[in-house]
């Protein structure tokens, strides 16, 4: 196939050398690396459509990549097979207005389609921490979530349609550019499938109007619990708030010392709300929530005066991941979701594992989701760390499911949660969506060995 | 046959050979069985199994009313943002998902597929399966739930569901607007849709009248009216029963009359001139909700005029009430994606096919 490759692809666009392929080993998760055979960098769908039926034809695995943000080793290559770099199909093909729609490629990045159409007063909701980089194409696979999903949920809220090539290279139109469809949700089946139903081309987004007005506030708490409390109290009390997010003093830290947010160091957590929406509505769901914090027992309570002050709160939250390297040489992040009212009681349990096992456990997560994101630190450099943050993590998940949960509110199974999915389903229920995989994809070339325990072919 | 468990309609799933799932039978155009199926009758498949209001999420069996889970919500101030259609018709939560159908109020915060979070069905092949969750954020496994919002019992016969739900609004206002004529019509709905207006719903009544509704707090909502005041220059408030009364007579389509076909449409406000020009001259009636993104088109008889002019307008409709027929009309086809699928979940040819 590689010969095949070759006649098609200048050497630009065919990387096959040792050094140029390293950099595609692994994605957002280092835990994992695999070294593909070649990485094709596709400048057109017809590339990428080319490069699948070759792909089909030889019966090679390949791997679709953006950006390669994903934090489940979505992206991670297979060793028999390619990749599919998307990143120069970054075009934005149409923004309408007055429809409120953006037709893009799968390598646009996600806060580019908010900065395209900013102009025009509209926005992309969906906005995953990773958004400056992430492209809509790992978006709609994965089906990233974000910090504002509470309101108006995650990526497959947001995607009308779709043009997609599958694994055995046909080319497929889903949806429409209607909010309103009839007949089986195609598209909603197609993103979040990671991936092993072939590679979006172009994508149909709905994008929102920008809220005339914003309130976001920042309490500082003594302890998690109190954070958690105010948390029930504000999902309890008939607000719907664009978000609501927490994280707790390890992250302080680590936010303070790499971005210098100037977050109230002490705190034993903080709690983002933030309102949005029309200003009069906006203003007076403000005074039941400034009575419902400060009934909640805050220390400190701080509300963005401007634009500027709300941009520094988000610094801080959406660089989180990022600092955590500043005090941890390592981190594994998980993002399962327990009911919200049992928030507390999840944290308390996370607190236990953690130090069962010895190892830190930072919480940065979104509350209003009950979407937790716990990153177990370690010393990736000592022999048998990387095992027992593992360990540690696993345990976390298995909890999540116990409480009624889910193992991935939104990073996806990827390869790091395939061992937990016989636990969150029953053997018929993992079998049917096998079948369907299998009937879409009989050689299971495309994004071999994610999402299911035992794939058909076995794991590098 | 009337199973009362899940475990009783896989059963039944399995000794019958050809069946077609019905419910509450408010939608006889799409429940009706085709000839040599045989009804799967759902209703005694009912009852809410868990609902826990602070956690904004329950769990219905499929066969469970609309009305019964209304009741249940309200109480504790809750509602179904994607306000379901014909529930005062006895329309039920399974229904309502197969068929896809949400209501003028789904325009402010998403349809029906917005908010399932979870599903328990039964394959063509008499498994039953449960995906998605119970929680309101989850991206494990492939998307059934998704999937079968608007399946129409032809990939699975749903069983049990979970939904996530919103606190009410405290209070509702609307405004109707008259403009001259359609073109202005139109520019006013496009002008609506495009500022940063947190509408409820917004109704194009053709030619000329626009249904504008507002949600929210009580104390504020007379003050929101005003900001739409700049674009449209005034309007008729509406408040109380005759609001709420009003809403009901669209979404429970009141204003269909008996025998003939409703049709649902899905469309783009850029459409809609093409679409009125065909329609104006005909006995239709029609009404464009969600800002213009679905044509509910109501029509005396003969799908075959209705069929070939959604063909010349390049629009596929589905057939909701009315005789039994056809159920889509116009350009209608499946991609090699829906059959692929189609056959993974009912390998047998259980259920009705797709077209």
């Amino acid at each position: 196939m590689l010969a095949d490759l070759t006649k098609l692809y200048p050497s630009d666009q065919l990387l096959t050398e040792r050094a140029h392929l390293i950099p595609y080993e692994s994605d957002g998760l280092t835990a994992f690396r695999a070294r593909p055979q070649a990485v094709v960098i596709t400048e057109s769908q017809e590339d990428v459509v080319e490069t699948v039926r070759m792909c089909h034809r030889h019966s090679v695995p390949f791997v679709a990549r953006g950006s390669g943000t994903s934090l489940s080793g979505g992206a991670l290559p297979h060793q028999e097979g390619i990749i599919i770099a998307l990143n120069r199909l970054n075009r934005i093909l149409r923004l309408d207005q007055e429809q409120r729609l953006a037709i893009v490629e799968p390598g646009v990045a996600n806060l580019d389609v908010s900065q395209a159409c900013a102009p025009h007063g509209l926005y992309y909701s969906p906005d995953p921490s990773s958004q400056p980089v992430c492209t809509i194409g790992g978006n709609v696979a994965f089906n990233a979530g974000g910090s504002h999903c509470l309101k108006y949920g995650m990526t497959s809220n947001h995607v009308l349609g779709i043009k997609a090539v599958l694994p055995e290279g046909e080319v497929v139109e889903l949806g429409s550019q209607s909010l309103e469809s009839v007949g089986p949700d195609w598209t909603g089946l197609f993103v979040g499938s990671e991936g092993l139903f072939g590679i979006a081309l172009e994508i149909t987004l709905r994008l929102l109007s920008k809220p005339d007005a914003y309130r976001t506030v920042l309490a500082a708490y003594r302890s998690m619990e109190a954070a958690g409390e105010a948390v029930a109290a504000v999902v309890a009390s008939g607000l719907l708030p664009g978000a609501l997010e927490i994280m707790d003093n390890l992250t302080i830290q680590a936010v303070n010392q790499s971005l210098a947010a100037g977050y109230p160091a002490d705190a034993g957590a903080l709690l983002i709300v933030e309102l949005e929406g029309e200003t009069a509505q906006v203003e007076a769901e403000f005074i039941h929530l400034e009575e419902i914090i400060n009934n909640s027992e805050p220390y400190s309570v701080t509300t963005a005066q401007d634009d500027a002050e709300r941009k520094l709160i988000w610094k801080g939250r959406k660089g989180a991941f990022a600092a955590l390297g500043t005090i941890s040489q390592a981190y594994i992040v998980q993002d399962g979701v327990v009911p919200r009212s049992q928030l507390g009681a999840a944290l308390a349990e996370i607190d236990e594992i953690s130090a069962r096992h010895g190892l830190r456990v930072a919480n940065v997560f979104h509350a209003g989701d009950g979407n937790l994101h716990p990153n177990v630190l370690f010393d990736g450099s000592q022999e048998g760390m990387l095992e027992r943050a593992e360990a540690l993590a696993d345990e976390i998940v298995e909890m999540c499911i116990r409480r009624g949960g889910s193992i991935t509110g939104e990073h996806g199974v990827g390869m790091e949660k395939r061992k937990h999915l016989a636990s969150l389903f029953g053997g018929e229920d993992i079998e049917v969506m096998q079948r369907l995989h299998r009937t879409l994809d009989p050689q299971g070339i495309a994004n071999r060995g994610k999402m299911f325990p035992d794939s058909l072919t076995a794991l590098p | 046959m009337k199973p009362t468990t899940a475990l009783e309609a896989q059963d039944a799933v399995l000794d019958l050979h050809t069946l077609t799932p019905v419910s509450g039978g408010s939608k006889p155009a799409l429940s009706t069985p085709s000839e040599g199926s045989t009804p799967l009758e759902l209703s005694d498949l009912c009852g809410v199994l868990d609902y826990i209001p602070e956690e904004f999420t329950f769990t219905a069996l499929a066969g469970t009313t609309l009305t019964e889970i209304q009741a249940l919500l309200s109480a504790h101030n809750q509602y179904l943002p994607f306000d379901p259609p014909l529930a005062q018709l006895g329309a039920t939560l399974g229904g309502t998902m197969a068929s896809g159908l949400s209501g003028p109020g789904r325009y402010r915060y998403g349809g029906v597929r917005d908010f399932v979070l979870g599903v328990q069905f039964v394959t063509g092949a008499g498994e039953l399966v449960r995906a998605g969750g119970k929680v309101v954020k989850n991206a494990a496994g492939f998307d059934f739930p998704k999937l079968l919002v608007g399946s129409l019992g032809r990939l699975g016969v749903l069983t049990e569901l979970s939904f996530k739900v919103f606190p009410a609004p405290e209070a509702y206002v609307t405004l109707r607007v008259d403009f001259p004529d359609l073109e202005h019509t139109l520019e006013g709905l496009t002008k609506l849709t495009t500022v940063p207006l947190d509408l409820e719903a917004l109704d194009l009544d053709p030619p000329d009248t626009l249904w504008i509704r507002f949600a929210g707090l009580r104390d504020v909502i007379s003050s929101r009216l005003e900001r739409v005041y700049a674009h449209t220059g005034g309007g008729h408030v509406m408040q109380g029963k005759s609001e709420l009364g009003m809403w009901r007579s669209v979404r429970d389509f009141a204003w269909v009359a008996d025998g003939w076909s409703l049709v649902k449409i899905p469309i783009t406000p850029s459409r809609i001139p093409a679409m009125e020009n065909e329609l104006q001259s005909s006995e239709a009636i029609r009404r464009y909700c969600v800002g213009g993104n679905v044509a509910w088109v109501a029509w005396p008889a003969d799908d075959d005029k209705l069929d070939n002019l959604l063909r010349r307008l390049s629009l596929v409709g589905m057939r909701v009430l009315g005789p039994y027929g056809r159920v889509f009309l116009g350009i209608h086809s499946n991609t090699v994606f829906a059959r692929r699928v189609k056959q993974a979940l009912d390998p047998h040819n259980r259920f009705p096919q797709l077209d």
